[in-house]
């Protein structure tokens, strides 16, 4: 019997990715644990494994297709004994990239083995098909007479009959909607809240596309208004209106950049913002770190243990002053605040084409070489995209660090539900009054960007207050 | 002085018990006072004893029609002492019951009557003093009179019959649901003012038993909260066994003589007239049992005899909540018992939503019995709701025809856009036991798609749900 191999959910909150690349070819023997795929989400880039053994017969999703629905089948194996050639070829899941409404949904019979609460595995789900050959790919539309709607098909976005209803009657995508019920279950009142305006950005631009003049222009993705979730702006129509035709290049969002967009929006739109700035002299760190630096152990080939740098002492120094205020160690959470034992900071590292923010865990507790190889190691696997969701969530604060491009100060966006987040500045030598006479420092100025409704203004001080206590006296970091 | 209780309920009716077990549940160190009764109003004198009553009535109907089943019944009576002992036996096994319910779940039982001092501030808990009382023995393992000190003080006191004034009950003539339950004979003939389900519930019984019973109603409707073709179709019924009813009458004056009791009627039309019997039940709905609590010296704030919450029971002064009768209609034993452990559930921290109070059903146990949950085809015309109304009647029924049942109606109202399931109706056998498959469907947002998929056992009552849903879409199939 035919395996059927579904397109993974790699976090919880996953609702779709894009299939990157196929490690496998049609034909290909498959034993458990080879590599079938890999698929890019938001952000990070996983592996599928095979959990069965057969060969890869058919390939149904090709690679760089984006967007496919968490649970759509991606490829059939055949399992051993059987002829890979005689397997029917089942229509591949992502029947809805934009095309018409009426395309045949999944059979209803489907088992949906994959769509547990919290399907988190990253492999995919086992389904045994009708005996006696029953083609999915016949899946015409069946006595229940259903077009599936987004996110339907793999049943990964858990809603109520009578949400999806209303949804699909008012133009509203499901899979965008935030469910309130039992396990995340969107009802009625998730999808009248959308309509209200709550989620704005929910409404799906291909309904309207519904009309036949909008159907005969093939609904493409640069037609949907603000993508990336902005709330309210122009639409890609409007913009590109301003402009000459001929005069850009259109570059279609990845995961990320549409990540990067809804998220920051989501915060200034939502974080009440304000931003506190303050110099610190590096002097002392600058020898301290030069010290600790000089004195690594080597190995064989002469290189050093580790290599500190000004940023691992930044992170640590907020570490640590989070931890003498424990109050500013805290974020958002709707109706209430949750206040953390540890410091988990994130760093954003740039990456070609977007960011990352991996955390350091309980930063207040790890010695500087450690956090430095943590970060090195973060660092080198977020250019290549390997983070594991786990690694780039969660945390209360994190550090920008544009100080090796010669920025001066600047103000950073929090990064949700985050409470806070420091924006450093480069080092360099200032002339500052010392004793009554000008006397020259090395100093950088940081600047927090604070959730107010977390960390009111004094309290922001005084979490800088004792950043710039530990920077400026580094040796209470080494204990 | 005692240890401090995490959560200390004033009732141990239903709302009361249910969340003192909930609260148990949650490893709340808990107790629950009373001042006469485990279980309530509802499982002493109110729901449970006359199911009993009903039951015995509903046998001797059948014994008094065995004829009509084929089989011989001569000599038919009753005992009406021993019918009454049955109702209290039933009674006391339940109330028994839940003694054993809250000891094993460690719930402590406090025995008296409780007065609310104060309410918990900052790290000061709340006290509550308990005060002797003569009205009922202490159950075994109570604690007794004295002062106890609580986090979180929840207000589940329940209700009492309402009296009007000239129409106090006196125990022997004029009688509330107390002395109706326990007749020491049965009266030959019966006023019954307030056609609600307690007045319908006890004109069913005593004319079963042979009493003259007039119902006599100030609105134009009996049933009033029910839908009006389900009331027009029960009322029809009542008269054809014998029941007589008045409705749009008021009653202006009662006298009482020996052993026989006059009430003075006046219609709407301004015609008086006026009944004599030998009893008179008053059962023109409850109060809430809110005095002597203290509420007023701390401030809480209610509205025409009700305390106000917030929907998840916390009132206006933190650390006292109020669940059940006292927090407002629907007076039943169900929503109080919802209530309660959504209450505790917020006192807990757990994600609580209020409750949907137009999703909970209600049901009267007269002959036919009627049962009811969500809107009515005159509110939701009232309210401008495009519906699809399905109606099925009994004599369509196979199982309803072999049980002998062919009079009733099963009655559903969508929302003619959306499908959403907004109320259902039935009048007739067994209907208390089938509203509950509507009542989930709506609570899991089906639309009617879902419900003309379902497959209902043959040959069942449950059949007429799914035709009414069909006869909404015309589709119906038996009629």
């Amino acid at each position: 019997m035919p395996i059927n191999v579904l397109m993974p959910a790699l976090s919880p909150t996953m609702e779709k990715g894009n299939l990157a690349k196929w490690l496998k070819k049609e034909g290909d023997p498959v034993k458990s644990g080879d590599v079938l795929a890999e698929i890019e989400t938001d952000k990070a880039t996983m592996e599928v494994e095979a959990i069965d053994e057969g060969v890869l017969a058919k390939i149904l999703v090709p690679e760089g297709t984006a967007d496919v629905p968490v649970n759509d089948l991606i490829a059939v194996i055949a399992e051993e004994g059987e002829d890979p050639a005689s397997i029917a070829t089942p229509k591949a899941g992502g029947a809805k990239d934009g095309g018409p409404k009426t395309a045949p949904a999944e059979p209803k019979n489907t088992p949906d083995q994959n769509a547990g609460p919290d399907g988190s595995h990253a492999s995919y789900a086992r389904v045994d098909q009708a005996p006696d050959g029953a083609k999915p790919d016949e899946g015409k539309t069946n006595g229940a007479g259903r077009a599936t709607e987004a996110g339907g098909a793999g049943g990964r976005t858990f809603a109520s009959p009578l949400a999806r209803r209303i949804a699909k009657q008012e133009g509203i995508d499901i899979a965008a909607v935030t469910g309130s019920g039992p396990h995340g279950r969107v009802i009625q009142r998730d999808v009248q809240a959308a309509i209200e305006g709550g989620a704005a950005e929910a409404r799906a631009a291909p309904a309207k596309a519904a009309t036949p003049e909008a159907a005969a222009t093939k609904p493409e993705p640069t037609s949907v208004p603000a993508a990336g979730g902005v709330a309210t702006g122009m639409t890609t129509d409007q913009v590109k209106a301003l402009f000459e035709p001929g005069s850009y290049e259109e570059i279609t969002l990845d995961g990320m950049r549409k990540t990067i967009a809804k998220r920051l929006v989501e915060s200034k739109q939502t974080v009440p913002h304000f931003y506190l700035s303050i110099d610190v002299e590096l002097d002392a760190l600058l020898a301290l770190r030069t010290q600790v630096n000089e004195g690594a152990a080597k190995d064989k080939d002469g290189k050093p243990a580790f290599k500190l740098s000004v940023n691992d002492f930044v992170i640590k120094g907020l570490a640590l002053a989070l931890q003498r205020v424990p109050n500013a160690n805290a974020v958002w959470a709707g109706d209430r605040i949750l206040k953390f034992k540890n410091s988990d900071v994130g760093v954003a590292v740039a990456i070609e084409g977007g960011l990352f923010t991996p955390v350091i865990r309980r930063a207040e507790q790890k010695t500087l070489s450690t956090i430095s190889a943590e970060m090195k190691d973060l660092a080198g696997r977020a250019r290549t995209r390997k983070l594991k969701p786990e690694e780039y969530q969660g945390g209360s604060t994190a550090v920008s660090n544009l100080g090796m491009f010669g920025i001066k100060s600047f103000s950073a966006v929090i990064n949700p539900p985050h409470g806070t987040i420091l924006a450093v500045g480069g080092g360099e030598a200032r002339v500052v009054a010392k004793d009554g006479a000008p006397a020259v420092v090395q100093a950088m100025t940081v600047t927090l960007s604070v959730d107010h409704r977390v960390v009111d203004g004094a309290l922001g001080a005084e979490l800088l207050a004792a950043f710039k206590g530990l920077i400026e006296n580094p040796m209470g970091m080494l204990v | 002085m005692s240890d401090t209780y995490d959560v200390l309920i004033i009732g141990a009716g239903p709302g009361g018990y249910v969340s003192a077990i909930r609260a148990a549940q949650l490893g709340l160190k808990t107790a629950v006072v009373d001042r006469e009764h485990l279980g309530g109003i509802c499982l002493n004198w109110g729901c449970i004893p006359t199911k009993a009553l009903l039951r015995s009535a509903e046998i001797y109907h059948y014994m008094q029609h065995a004829a009509d089943y084929g089989l011989k019944a001569d000599n038919v009576g009753f005992d009406t002492s021993a019918i009454v002992k049955r109702s209290r036996g039933v009674s006391g096994r339940l109330n028994g019951g839940v003694g054993m319910l809250l000891k094993k779940n460690k719930v402590d039982v406090i025995w008296g009557e409780a007065a609310i001092e104060s309410a918990a501030e900052g790290n000061e808990p709340g006290r509550v003093t308990v005060k002797e009382t003569k009205r009922a023995e202490a159950p075994k393992g109570a604690k007794g009179a004295g002062s106890y000190s609580a986090k979180h003080i929840v207000v589940a006191t329940g209700a009492r019959p309402r009296v009007l004034p000239g129409i106090e009950p006196d125990k022997s003539l004029i009688w509330t649901y107390y002395e109706a339950m326990v007749p020491e004979t049965m009266p030959k003939s019966l006023l019954v003012m307030g056609s609600g389900a307690i007045g319908i519930e006890f004109a069913s019984f005593y004319r079963t038993m042979g009493a003259e019973v007039t119902v006599i109603e100030l609105l134009p409707q009996i049933l009033p909260v029910e839908d009006p073709e389900i009331a027009a179709i029960a009322r029809k019924r009542f008269e054809k066994q014998g029941i007589r009813i008045l409705t749009g009458a008021k009653v202006t004056k009662v006298e009482k003589g020996s052993g026989s009791v006059t009430a003075t009627v006046e219609d709407d039309k301004g015609a008086v007239r006026q009944l004599t019997a030998e009893k008179l039940i008053s059962a023109v709905g409850v109060v809430g049992n809110i005095e002597n609590l203290g509420l007023e010296k701390l401030g809480v704030t209610i509205e025409r005899g009700i305390v106000v919450t917030d929907g998840l029971g916390r009132t206006n002064v933190p650390g006292l909540y109020a669940i059940g009768d006292v927090a407002g209609p629907p007076m039943l034993a169900h929503k109080a018992e919802h209530e309660g452990v959504i209450c505790i559930e917020t006192i807990k921290g757990l994600h609580a939503h209020p409750m949907d109070k137009a999703k909970i059903p209600g049901c009267t146990y007269c002959q036919p019995q009627i049962a009811s949950v969500g809107l009515s085809e005159a509110k939701a015309k009232e309210q401008g709701i495009p519906v699809k109304v399905g109606r099925f009647p009994f004599a369509g029924n196979g199982k309803a025809i072999a049980l002998g049942e062919p009079d009733g109606l099963v009655k559903t109202l969508f929302h003619a856009k959306t499908g959403q399931l907004l109320g259902a109706h039935m009048v007739g056998a067994e209907v208390t036991e089938l509203i509950q498959g509507y009542v989930v469907a709506m609570n899991l947002e089906t639309t009617e798609e879902e419900l003309i998929h379902t497959v209902f056992p043959h040959p069942t009552l449950s059949e007429m749900m799914h035709e009414s849903v069909l006869d909404a879409y015309g589709r119906v199939i038996h009629t």
